[in-house]
């Protein structure tokens, strides 16, 4: 009989799988224990370091699953799967180049033309090419159909005009991949249609990126506005017209990962740190709690990994993980408060005190970033046969 | 763990539709047997599934038979078939035969304890024993001294004080003084009380997950239905989200359950091995199961709380069940012992599994 009920694949971990966890286990406790990092709360949102983003290029650990030609190591995305959530869970520094692994790199490989792929993929595989989102602006977040910028025809290009905002390490990237208006109206009917996506270089004239400081004192966010930006035709990525189908494929690459429920893994780690090996019942329960929450969103989450290895695009799946998965985030830490009282200093050598700071300065971000849980129950309750 | 294409699941699914409908289900809790149900359900050998085929059991797969059980939950079976099927596991695991009829369990709690001399009687009394007074015999963990002994008893045997649960199935305490084993054999190395409280524990959770998905359609389905303001009630946002938050639920209590039900059949369930997700999926569909009824009552309205509607039937069921073989914070602590055992930096590998 039918049901409502979601299913996600049970996904095998193969005796390769196991050994590559263990091979990024052995390089995450050597470069911590070698001052190579040190752990971050939601260092896959905040965490930036160049040098460390470069080391996990030259691992082979990104562009893991792209081909060869492309400086990719054609590995499955369960392999890829590994290697993130192991990232993740140790609290890794790998904000700089996550939007380029994660979705900016697939969406060329996917739309992109072959000297699009041939020049940008090898450097984002070797962790030295980084990318910002170019989605919402200043009037268009959750409503993203309704953005403003244009890209206008000209002889040989585009000129673009308009302001994305939001645009995380836009600063430090090479390069936006922007979703913008080339034709159609923003009316309520044809709002889809006219969207095109553009690959554009930061450092070329008409483009100024200022610095929107975040509430947790984070250099982060910015404003990037373009003044009759000039892009030549080539910087165009996929059709033009296409942007909207282009641009939820990018969302669904951007929601379907489990950094939705890792960002503060770390301090649940620090904090079990502090409570030791004999807790008391609350100290338990707290754990026991948090570890049975994780071990049930990181089983949906493998099977959204497995639904997009089968070939499929779990759109809606990754929609629900990533509600319940920032729902766990955003009262972990409050959980963790309660057993384990600390005043959390932003500055401490105590990696208990700094994550946990740095984790709820940073958590109200979770629900909110990749579309917000409010966005999400939306795709859910569609799914549901309610819209 | 896949529902679809398990010829079990269907042949399940197809008696239940016909034979588990509500109107058995009111007539059960008000005291008469589903005779029709029970005899369809054990001529078709799914009341033995655990039971191992060369004592008389139906042999089937571990992971089949929770399956079995995840779709006798989302029918709320008035019958015990999940008990049956423990009883089965119990007695193939002690090389002991299998009788026909209903079967249940004792005891129900780590804690206690029921003994039994060398010639074979039992003392002790047992709480909370599902249907109870249904089962024609009870597959008891007694203990000779330390040694912890499996015994088959006939319920006519026991002197029964009829109890029952949230849901009116029966949960009745059963006197076990005087009565003598039909048939005793050993523990096998690792089945003790925890053991069992365990594995019931793993069975609850796939029933519980079963329910919530049940209770999601139900939902769904009368949002649609029900109109107010002049539209279904399913078309604002706010009930929208309530229910998109319970298919979460429903699918997180799944992961859950089928993480326990598949490590339960790599290790038979016993043992340490399983310990760790059955902690983890009982307090997960606990949660679940609190969270996800609260949002099914919610949506029904006053309608919901009649006994007329059937959503008391699930409902009624998974307050009963998050609180049997171990409530979310018992097993929550317990989890959250082996975790702080096992040290900080281990935490994730826990997670993982490893």
């Amino acid at each position: 009989m039918s049901s409502n009920a979601f299913r996600f694949p049970d996904v095998e971990f193969t005796p390769e799988l196991k050994a590559l966890q263990q091979e990024v286990r052995d390089f995450l406790a050597a470069e911590k224990a070698s001052g190579g990092f040190v752990p971050v709360a939601d260092g896959w949102g905040f965490g930036v370091d160049l040098e460390f983003s470069r080391k996990l290029g030259q691992k082979g650990w990104l562009g893991m699953t792209w081909p060869k030609q492309y400086g990719g190591h054609e590995r499955s995305s369960m392999e890829r799967y590994v290697v993130t959530e192991e990232l993740l869970a140790a609290g890794a520094p790998v904000s700089a180049h996550w939007v380029a692994d994660r979705q900016s790199g697939p969406m060329i490989l996917k739309n992109g033309t072959e000297e699009q792929k041939k020049t940008i993929l090898p450097r984002i595989a070797a962790g030295e090419c980084h990318f910002a989102i170019g989605m919402s602006e200043p009037g268009s977040g959750s409503d993203l159909a309704s953005l403003r910028t244009t890209a206008t025809k000209v002889d040989g290009g585009y000129k673009i005009n308009g302001t994305k905002i939001w645009s995380s390490g836009a600063h430090f990237c090479h390069y936006m991949i922007a979703t913008v208006r080339t034709g159609g109206t923003r009316d309520e009917k044809n709002r889809h249609e006219g969207l095109s996506q553009f690959l554009i270089d930061l450092s070329i004239p008409g483009i100024e990126i200022r610095s929107i400081k975040n509430m947790a004192g984070d250099e982060h966010f910015n404003e990037t506005h373009f003044t009759d930006a000039f892009v030549p035709d080539d910087c165009l990525l996929g059709e033009e017209g296409d942007g909207w189908h282009q641009v939820t494929s990018e969302l669904g690459l951007e929601r379907s990962g489990p950094e939705r429920f890792l960002s503060s893994a770390i301090v649940l780690t620090e904090a079990a740190r502090k409570i030791g090996n004999e807790p008391d019942d609350r100290e338990a329960l707290m754990l026991g709690q948090s570890v049975a929450r994780l071990k049930s969103l990181r089983r949906m989450s493998l099977g959204v990994s497995g639904l997009l290895q089968e070939g499929g695009s779990p759109t809606v799946e990754a929609a629900l993980v990533k509600d319940i998965g920032t729902r766990y985030e955003s009262t972990l830490l409050n959980d963790i408060r309660q057993v384990q009282p600390t005043e959390p200093l932003g500055q401490s050598t105590d990696d208990f005190a700094r994550t946990m700071a740095e984790g709820l300065l940073r958590v109200p971000s979770s629900t909110i970033r990749g579309g917000t849980n409010e966005v999400l129950r939306g795709i859910v309750a569609r799914q549901l046969g309610l819209r | 763990m896949s529902n679809e294409d398990n010829l079990i699941v269907d042949a399940a699914t197809r008696i239940f539709q016909d034979m588990s409908e509500p109107g058995v289900i009111n007539a059960a809790e008000a005291g008469e047997w589903p005779t029709d149900l029970w005899n369809t359900l054990e001529e078709s050998g799914l009341t033995l599934a655990w039971g191992d085929e060369a004592l008389g059991g139906a042999g089937v797969d571990m992971l089949d038979g929770f399956a079995l059980l995840k779709t006798a939950g989302r029918f709320s079976v008035p019958a015990p078939m999940a008990d049956t099927l423990l009883a089965a596991w119990m007695l193939s695991h002690a090389k002991l035969q299998m009788p026909t009829g209903p079967m249940t369990i004792a005891p129900t709690q780590a804690e206690a304890r029921i003994a039994i001399s060398a010639d074979g009687v039992l003392t002790g009394t047992a709480r909370h024993i599902p249907f109870g007074r249904n089962a024609d015999h009870i597959a008891v963990l007694a203990r000779d001294g330390d040694k912890a002994v499996v015994a088959l008893v006939k319920r006519a045997d026991c002197a029964i004080r009829e109890n029952i649960n949230l849901a009116g199935e029966p949960a009745d305490e059963v006197s076990f003084d005087g009565a003598k084993a039909i048939a005793t054999a050993s523990a096998p190395d690792g089945l003790d009380e925890a053991a069992l409280v365990a594995m019931g524990a793993a069975v609850r959770s796939m029933q519980m997950a079963g329910g919530l998905e049940k209770i999601l359609d139900q939902s769904v389905q009368y949002s649609l239905e029900r109109s107010q303001f002049g539209r279904p009630i399913g078309k604002f946002q706010a009930v929208q989200h309530g229910l998109a938050e319970l298919a979460g639920e429903a699918a997180a209590a799944g992961a859950a359950a089928d993480a326990a039900a598949e490590a339960v059949s790599r290790k038979g369930g016993l043992g340490t091995g399983a310990l760790a997700e059955i902690a983890a999926a009982k307090t997960r569909v606990g949660e679940a199961a609190t969270r996800g009824a609260a949002i099914a009552h919610q949506t029904h309205g006053a309608m919901g709380f009649t006994y007329e509607h059937s959503l008391h039937h699930a409902t009624r069921r998974l307050w009963a069940w998050r609180d049997e073989f171990g409530n979310e914070s018992h097993w929550a602590i317990m989890l959250g012992r082996m975790v702080a055992a096992r040290g900080a930096d281990e935490l994730w590998p826990f997670v993982t599994g490893d």
